[in-house]
């Protein structure tokens, strides 16, 4: 899809709208794939509902969860010194247009900002010698966030250790986080890049192959074992827990192994824009090239 | 597809098993954390709280559209452990009746639902534009200092759901039985 010219605020009211009202390709299939071989009767009524809802929610181009989340921002490539207001200003339109539902609060007071900015949007920056700007929002839901965890492990925990804690971490949230959730897990790193790098993950899509041989074998045993766990949709019971298991993994101190967790509920959204220098936009809610 | 009235009354609440699945027609009315902590407060200063009597409480903050009336845009589950502290006081002195919500709830939740002939009903979450379907009127809202989300807002509903019946009045619980295969199953 090619439309121009477009400002920056108008792109991320259009990424907003997309990623609300309609799921990713690759978690959509996933979902198809799992309603097709869930064993349990309660489970397939679930994930019915959700490929019900989903379709409804595209059709009919309203928010398919009420809880439209905060939405996180990536940008990287070339970063305009004005991207921070231009956002805040998209977001602040989206809100009252789409609408989505005011969330953003101050913390202690609980007052809320009424336009999910409140002091300020939540933005993570890589500059890159690129000739574009690519923002991708992830709006996230407080049921599937609020299940977050950090782990500071021993480096003498090896990956057994690693994988239980996971395991633990989405076993232990139950049906909280709107399972079946995607699961991005952070392997390194400091204590704050751990768990930026497991939200990171959350944007691989699922159909995706991670280029790091061991950690694909560790998404194909996590996935494996949270999947025969029981656990199910909502909690309820089932054959689906997790749609997948993304993990990114850097460098980290020989002293220490962080670990994190951060969850997505099925509602996994997200969409990416790409601006040319020539001010050309293009829009995708998987992965360019 | 079994359809049943709402509010409902004590025999129809506790003709309803776990495991079933159950479509609601009537009225429901919506109250998370902060409805919940006025209502009690209110209670707790000797005032009489009626708007819960009987009813059935779901837990839902709703995008709601203002125009001519209210539009009710999507409204899906919250959590409903968040209200763990509050339900079982809302149920005793309160009067509600059934529950409808994401997640399940605690054993002390369960006890006083069992101990009034209540059921907790577990709505898809997230399926906020199949439900919201469901909602044909708002019929009132009360509180709107709290809040689109927090407001309690009642709902005029035909067959709303799908909803599972998941902690009936019988003291049977799925979340219970699903955490024990899980265990069984996972070591966890
Ligand atoms: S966890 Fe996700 S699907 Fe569930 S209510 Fe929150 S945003 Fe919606």
């Amino acid at each position: 899809m090619i439309i121009l010219p477009e400002s920056w605020e108008d792109v991320v009211v259009r990424l907003l709208r997309m990623s609300e009202t309609r799921l990713p390709d690759d978690v959509s299939w996933a979902l198809e794939a799992a309603a097709a071989w869930e064993g349990g009767d309660i489970a397939r009524s679930q994930l019915g509902a959700i490929l019900d809802n989903s379709s409804k929610a595209e059709f009919v181009s309203r928010p398919m969860c009420q809880d439209t989340g905060l939405p996180v921002f990536f940008v990287k490539g070339r970063i305009p010194v004005d991207i921070e207001d231009s956002i805040a200003a998209g977001v602040r339109k989206a809100t009252k247009d789409i609408p989505l539902r005011p969330n953003a609060v101050d913390p202690l007071s609980r007052e809320n900002s009424g336009d999910n900015v409140g002091s300020g949007v939540l933005v993570h920056y890589r500059p890159m010698d690129v000739p574009y700007t690519e923002i991708t929002v992830l709006p996230k839901g407080a049921g599937s966030e609020n299940m977050s965890r950090l782990a500071m492990l021993t480096p003498s925990d090896g990956e057994d250790i690693i994988k239980d804690f996971v395991v633990r971490t989405v076993l232990q949230s139950g049906g909280r986080p709107c399972p079946p959730t995607i699961v991005g897990v952070g392997i390194g790193g400091t204590a704050d890049a751990c768990m930026a790098l497991a939200k990171e993950a959350l944007l691989m899509p699922l159909d995706s192959r991670n280029p790091d041989e061991r950690l694909r074998k560790m998404e194909e045993d996590l996935f494996i074992k949270l999947n025969s766990s029981g656990l199910g949709p909502m909690g309820l019971g089932g054959d689906t827990t997790v749609l997948g298991v993304r993990i990114k993994m850097a460098s980290c101190h020989t002293a220490s192994m962080p670990v994190a967790v951060n969850l997505n509920c099925w509602a996994a959204r997200r969409a990416t824009a790409r601006m040319h220098i020539d001010g050309s936009v293009r829009y995708t809610q998987g992965a360019f090239e | 597809m079994k359809r049943i009235d709402s509010p409902m009354s004590e025999a129809d609440a506790r003709s309803l098993r776990a495991g079933e699945t159950v479509f609601l027609t009537g009225t429901i009315i919506t109250a998370r954390d902060k409805a919940h902590l006025r209502a009690l407060k209110k209670s707790s200063a000797g005032e009489k709280v009626d708007l819960m009597d009987g009813a059935t409480v779901y837990h839902c903050g709703p995008i709601m559209r203002e125009g001519d009336g209210f539009e009710v845009i999507a409204a899906g589950p919250t959590t409903s452990a968040r209200m763990n502290m509050l339900a079982p006081r809302a149920i005793r002195e309160l009067g509600v009746r059934a529950i409808i919500g994401k997640g399940g709830m605690s054993k002390e939740t369960h006890d006083a639902l069992v101990e009034n002939g209540g059921v907790y009903l577990a709505a898809t979450g997230g399926a906020a534009v199949t439900l919201a379907e469901g909602i044909k009127d708002v019929t009132g809202r009360e509180w709107e200092d709290l809040g689109m989300a927090e407001s309690v807002w009642f709902l005029k509903v035909k067959d709303f759901g799908p909803l599972v019946v998941a902690m009936d009045a019988h003291g049977r619980s799925l979340y219970e039985e699903v955490e024990r295969r899980v265990r069984e199953n996972s070591g966890i």
